[in-house]
């Protein structure tokens, strides 16, 4: 038995991680971070971290009879990841603000916080396996292909690994809810919340605008031919492989295949010139030893993983890419092991 | 558990819930009716008030019961500067309840002074008479801060502002150890559930001819100052404490004032910023260099002690004190802070243990 420290969002997956902890005979703490409030104090209405999901939180734990905390995580957020996706969007990139929680904040200061309260270890109610064999942790896709969350894990270490659990990724989705219901908590059929937390269902271009308002400056939109097709409102409007929503009438179908923060231009093309060959990488991680040579790559939260080689931190695509975006986070596969992760520092096009 | 957050709230006193019995049962009458049941509650209530008149000094018509501390400040607040579009002056380390009351009515117009305050949070005298001039509606200056208990020298702004405009003080922390001189004051808030009371009944001193207008409308109950059904129990419950408080207060000052220097005394090595001010018996208001006081607040709960941040949102996350910044302390700072609050059950023992305990988990935390 260990002292376990659950974060839980107020969701069906985290309560369920909670209560599948103390099954386990573990002596479990459950804490809700509070990550963000509007400009003048409040929670937000829409999304995670919401009063409502707090208290959905608070009601699990008194349920399930264990301690519970809010704790104040808004300037660790605001800096490590609101500022970080706002910084982002103005240098044209596009961010990953799930990927940048946990390892600016989850996997970083609740861990040395759960340290402090005597916790050995954090669990969340990712959907990801963990497993410690041949005297290393090794971080594996969830049991549920629908629910895996491995992509915005693929930044963690051993060190970091060596203290978290992820309870619910051994099962899938429709049992933990049959969990839930048999515990008859009352989280078991609340809906997925796939907002970006702190923007919830609003655009998350108003939300640029808000945090942001003089940086958003009007630019020009050109062909891939260099020629002018006309003004734009400003280039955080804008998502490379983004196709609706361009604010400009041509005809056929355009996508945005590059965005210039410098010159603020954005560059319209078909399908096939958003193809690339291969992404420069930064922040690269591994989750043990250094990987070279052939892996999938997975380059955006809901995509496939696909075949390509691992080299100088660079990765080269067995085949062309549409639609990948600087900023994202690049996770590397071995079959369903993550072996480690990076940000796309740029694209490499034929 | 040792509950040291009596700032927050304090238990019942005995004699409260004694008063509040039968108010809970038999004699449950609305005091606004014309029969038998009606006139039992009528007249508890009134009986309340002329005790709370007496134990005051003023006159019961003087005395309007609300829903507590928060509603008498927004009361006194909103009432003060609704009525002829006055400004306010008041300080940066006011409750929420006065400064957000104040900061809803410059939305609609009103002037707004919210004075600075020095290192230990005290506003200067000269100053409130000062910016204060014809055409402010209220001056609010509590008595005591809820955070660190440090008191304001009202004394001083009430010779400097020699009656010229409407004075308000929040006495909510202070009242249980303290008594509030009438002379000068035009508005108090008092709250029920910090003085051993029940939760959810205040009352607003208001000098008579301080002319305010009402926040609730409704049936022009209390001289149609607070419209609303009388919660009898609670007034009832609340003088009754208030009594029972006002005859423990030497006991109090000396006992429990006494629990709260054992505390500090033994907890060498953590500082006391307010220590040589003149503060509160019962506040103690202590910074651990390099912790966090979110973190010592779970760990002191798990070893059952029950403190506060001092300021709290809802859902319970410890915040960025508003008052540790008035005060000049850094963000980063005045997360080191932490309230401990004693109150009418807390004993020497009591005060002993928990700093025995405070310094075992300062220890494993040093030591880890």
């Amino acid at each position: 038995m260990s002292r376990v420290l659950v974060a839980m969002s107020g969701g069906v997956d985290s309560s369920v991680a909670a209560a599948l902890m103390i099954e386990a005979g573990h002596e479990v703490i459950g804490v809700t971070l509070k990550l963000w409030s509007g400009p003048n104090g409040e929670a937000p209405t829409a999304g995670c971290c919401t009063v409502s999901d707090a208290e959905d939180a608070r009601r699990v734990a008194a349920q399930l009879d264990i301690p519970y905390y809010v704790l104040d995580y808004t300037e660790d957020f605001s800096q490590g990841v609101i500022g970080r996706f706002v910084d982002d969007y103005l240098h044209g990139r596009t961010p990953n603000p799930c990927v940048e929680c946990n390892r600016t904040v989850k996997f970083s200061r609740l861990l040395a916080q759960a340290t402090d309260f005597g916790c050995d270890v954090v669990a969340t109610g990712h959907y990801a396996r963990t497993r410690f064999e041949d005297e290393r942790w090794r971080l594996l896709r969830g049991t549920d292909p629908r629910k895996d969350q491995s992509y915005v894990l693929s930044m963690l270490g051993q060190a970091q690994l060596s203290r978290i659990r992820f309870p619910v990724g051994e099962i899938d989705k429709a049992r933990t809810r049959e969990i839930a219901l048999s515990l008859g908590l009352r989280t078991a059929h609340k809906p997925e919340s796939m907002d970006i937390c702190f923007v919830g269902r609003r655009d998350y271009r108003t939300f640029l605008v808000e945090q942001a308002p003089d940086s958003v400056e009007p630019g020009r939109f050109v062909g891939v031919d260099g020629v002018d097709l006309g003004r734009h409102d400003g280039i955080t409007n804008f998502t490379i492989g983004q196709r609706r929503r361009l604010g400009i009438a041509l005809g056929e179908p355009r996508y945005v295949v590059d965005v210039d923060p410098r010159t603020r231009t954005v560059t319209l093309g078909r399908h096939d010139d958003l193809a690339v060959v291969g992404v420069e990488l930064e922040q690269v991680t591994f989750v043990s030893a250094a990987v070279e040579g052939p892996v999938s790559v997975q380059y955006r939260a809901h995509g496939e993983a696909v075949p390509a080689i691992l080299e100088a931190g660079r990765v080269t695509f067995e085949s062309a890419q549409h639609g990948v975006a600087p900023g994202q986070t690049a996770a590397f596969f071995a079959g369903d092991e993550v072996l480690g992760g990076a940000i796309i520092a740029g694209t490499l096009r034929a | 558990m040792i509950y040291l957050d009596h700032a927050a709230t304090s238990p019942m006193r005995p004699q409260a819930r004694a008063a509040m019995e039968p108010f809970l049962g038999d004699t449950f009458g609305n005091p606004s009716g014309v029969h038998g049941v009606s006139r039992r509650a009528k007249n508890a209530v009134e009986e309340a008030r002329e005790r709370a008149s007496a134990i005051l000094g003023c006159s019961p018509g003087e005395i309007v019961f609300t829903g507590g501390g928060t509603e008498s400040d927004n009361l006194a607040v909103k009432g003060r500067a609704l009525l002829g579009g006055g400004g306010i002056v008041t300080t940066a380390v006011e409750h929420e309840a006065v400064l957000e009351a104040a900061r809803f009515c410059e939305r609609l117009g009103s002037k707004l002074a919210i004075l600075e305050v020095d290192a230990q949070g005290r506003v200067d005298p000269d100053r409130v008479a000062g910016v204060a001039g014809d055409d402010t509606a209220i001056v609010s200056v509590m008595a005591a801060n809820n955070e660190t208990g440090v008191l304001q020298p009202l004394g001083e702004i009430r010779t400097a502002m020699s009656g010229r405009t409407a004075l308000h003080t929040d006495a909510v922390q202070s009242f249980v150890s303290q008594s509030v001189d009438l002379a000068g004051l035009d508005l108090v808030s008092l709250s029920g559930h910090k003085l051993g009371g029940p939760k959810g009944v205040g009352l607003l001193y208001v000098r008579e001819g301080v002319a305010l207008e009402p926040l609730v409308h409704g049936g022009g109950q209390e001289l149609g100052r607070r419209s609303g059904t009388l919660n009898v129990a609670g007034i009832v419950g609340m003088v009754a404490a208030m009594e029972a408080a006002v005859a423990d207060r030497e006991r109090f000052r000396s006992e429990v004032g006494a629990a709260r220097d054992v505390f500090e005394a033994k907890l060498a090595g953590v500082t006391t910023p307010t220590l040589d001010t003149a503060r509160l018996v019962q506040h103690s208001h202590l910074r651990f260099g390099g912790l966090r006081n979110e973190t010592l607040l779970v760990l002191l709960d798990r070893v059952g002690i029950a403190a506060s941040a001092g300021s709290a949102c809802s859902s319970g996350a410890a915040t960025v004190s508003h008052v540790l910044s008035a005060m000049g302390m850094t963000s980063a700072e005045a997360r080191e802070c932490l309230r401990f609050s004693f109150g009418w059950s807390s004993t020497v023992a009591e005060a002993e243990e928990a700093a025995r305990r405070i310094v075992e988990v300062l220890e494993r935390q040093a030591g880890s």
